[in-house]
């Protein structure tokens, strides 16, 4: 465990830059709408990275500006994108298939509240106003072969997103294996959840504000 | 046989009040607009319409909404940043809503489209989305049975047709035509171009004419600017 006590919390493009250090090289990845987004601004040409779209596409470039705008040519939030050399489309079950199959390494999706045994809440507050809608949040939560979340530790009330067990209505069980937040990373294992690296922060500190047992990671 | 439609009228015409129609696009890209408003046009009512969404903006599937010709819809993600119109019907209790995870969704219509009877999958196991759900273990792993989701009409937008009906598409336009092309009773397609018998290359057919019924030529739906 490296305890970045020298510095403070890490900002939103200070997460992404995390996340992206932390994907294997040759990876195909699946970048969540919003912040998750963001972690292709860091990921480098030599880590080989593949990202796919769940709406049909490997081999992703970056968004579209002027006239590079194709409005067949979008991402899972509807943002106009680009295609990559080597680039492949395909029709919305084969890019599923992806996924449950295991061939997605990869995904990097935003929480509402992740449990110390991966249980992941995403996709609804519970909020009986609130009109539901997943899109391919549990998909990707269940199939890809690492689920990574990004996510601030508190929510704007102050009450920890990283619980004994989620209050809201769940997306997949056991499903996330690591948690980066602005204070710590966090790897979820079948012995409890290990802290890797703090910002602004100890673990002793993050032991007393969060209402579950942590480890420091093995130096 | 194909039929190569004069307009999107006649392409659309004989929907019966009450047909569930799948409906391809993924917000707006491959969305069918045209064939979408002559939907509208012809005034078939009491629709149960399947669709990744729920309507963009105020045109397509938003007007065939705001319209009141659709009973249910059946989608994986209605809430967007420009879904106001079908907002609105829900929120009134003018149309029913069932939400789907999208690879539950894709795989449900691309089951009805191959001939199989049920699936189960690991998706949604332990979620609100599951309840009502059989749940069985195999190899010591949970999943959840789900059934074909059948059209009696699908609406189909792809790039270009040949007089066989095959079809290639554009880019993530895609997204859910190939496998709604299979799951409906009338599939019906419209394309920028039908090109001439040996205009496209078998090797390249994303969609053999074997799936598709009717097809008709139209423009491109000029994109609104609050894409979204």
């Amino acid at each position: 465990m490296i305890e970045h006590t020298d510095q403070g919390p890490l900002d939103r493009d200070g997460m992404a830059r995390l996340v992206a250090r932390d994907i294997p090289k040759g990876s195909f990845v699946n970048l969540g709408i919003g912040q998750p987004t963001r972690v292709a601004d860091f990921l480098a040409p030599e880590q080989q990275v593949v990202l796919h779209t769940e709406n049909g596409m490997l081999g992703m470039g970056p968004e579209a500006h002027g006239d590079a705008i194709d409005p067949d040519l979008i991402n899972a939030g509807k943002i106009p994108v680009t295609e990559l050399p080597g680039a492949s489309y395909f029709h919305h079950a084969d890019s599923f298939a992806m996924m449950r199959g295991g061939h997605l390494d990869v995904c990097v999706l935003g929480a509402f509240q992740v449990a110390a045994n991966g249980d992941l809440a995403n996709w609804h507050t519970g909020a009986p106003d609130a009109i539901p809608a997943v899109g391919g949040a549990m998909d990707l939560a269940t199939g890809a072969k690492d689920v990574f979340v990004m996510m601030t530790l508190f929510a704007k009330d102050g009450s920890a997103k990283l619980v004994k067990e989620c209050s809201y209505p769940l997306t997949g069980l056991g499903c996330v294996s690591r948690v980066y937040t602005e204070q710590a990373i966090f790897h979820l294992t079948a012995d409890g959840v290990v802290v890797a690296e703090t910002f602004g922060t100890t673990l002793e500190e993050l032991a007393q504000r969060l209402d579950v047992p942590l480890t420091g990671a093995p130096q | 046989m194909v039929e190569i439609a004069t307009d999107t009228d006649e392409a659309v015409r004989g929907i019966a009040d009450g047909s569930t129609v799948l409906i391809g696009g993924f917000g707006r890209a491959g969305l069918p607009f045209a064939l979408v408003e002559a939907v509208r046009r012809s005034g078939a009512r009491d629709l149960t319409v399947v669709n990744n969404n729920a309507g963009n903006g105020t045109t397509g599937l938003a007007a065939l909404l705001a319209s009141g010709q659709v009973r249910k819809v059946i989608c994986s993600f209605p809430r967007q940043k420009d879904s106001f119109v079908f907002d609105e019907l829900y929120r009134a209790g003018k149309v029913e809503l069932e939400v789907v995870p999208q690879g539950n969704l894709a795989e449900r219509i691309r089951a009805a489209g191959a001939g199989i009877g049920a699936f189960y999958t690991p998706t949604a196991v332990g979620t609100p989305l599951a309840e009502g759900k059989e749940v069985r273990t195999i190899d010591g792993r949970d999943y959840l049975l789900e059934y074909p989701i059948r059209g009696d009409v699908a609406l189909v937008r792809a790039h270009a047709a040949d007089p066989m009906g095959n079809l290639v598409y554009r880019k993530t336009g895609r997204n859910f035509g190939p496998i709604m092309a299979g799951a409906a009773k009338l599939t019906v397609v419209e394309v920028t171009e039908v090109v001439p018998l040996g205009g496209l290359d078998p090797e390249t057919v994303v969609t053999p004419g074997i799936f598709v019924d009717r097809v008709v030529a139209t423009t491109p739906h000029p994109q609104e600017e609050d894409a979204a």
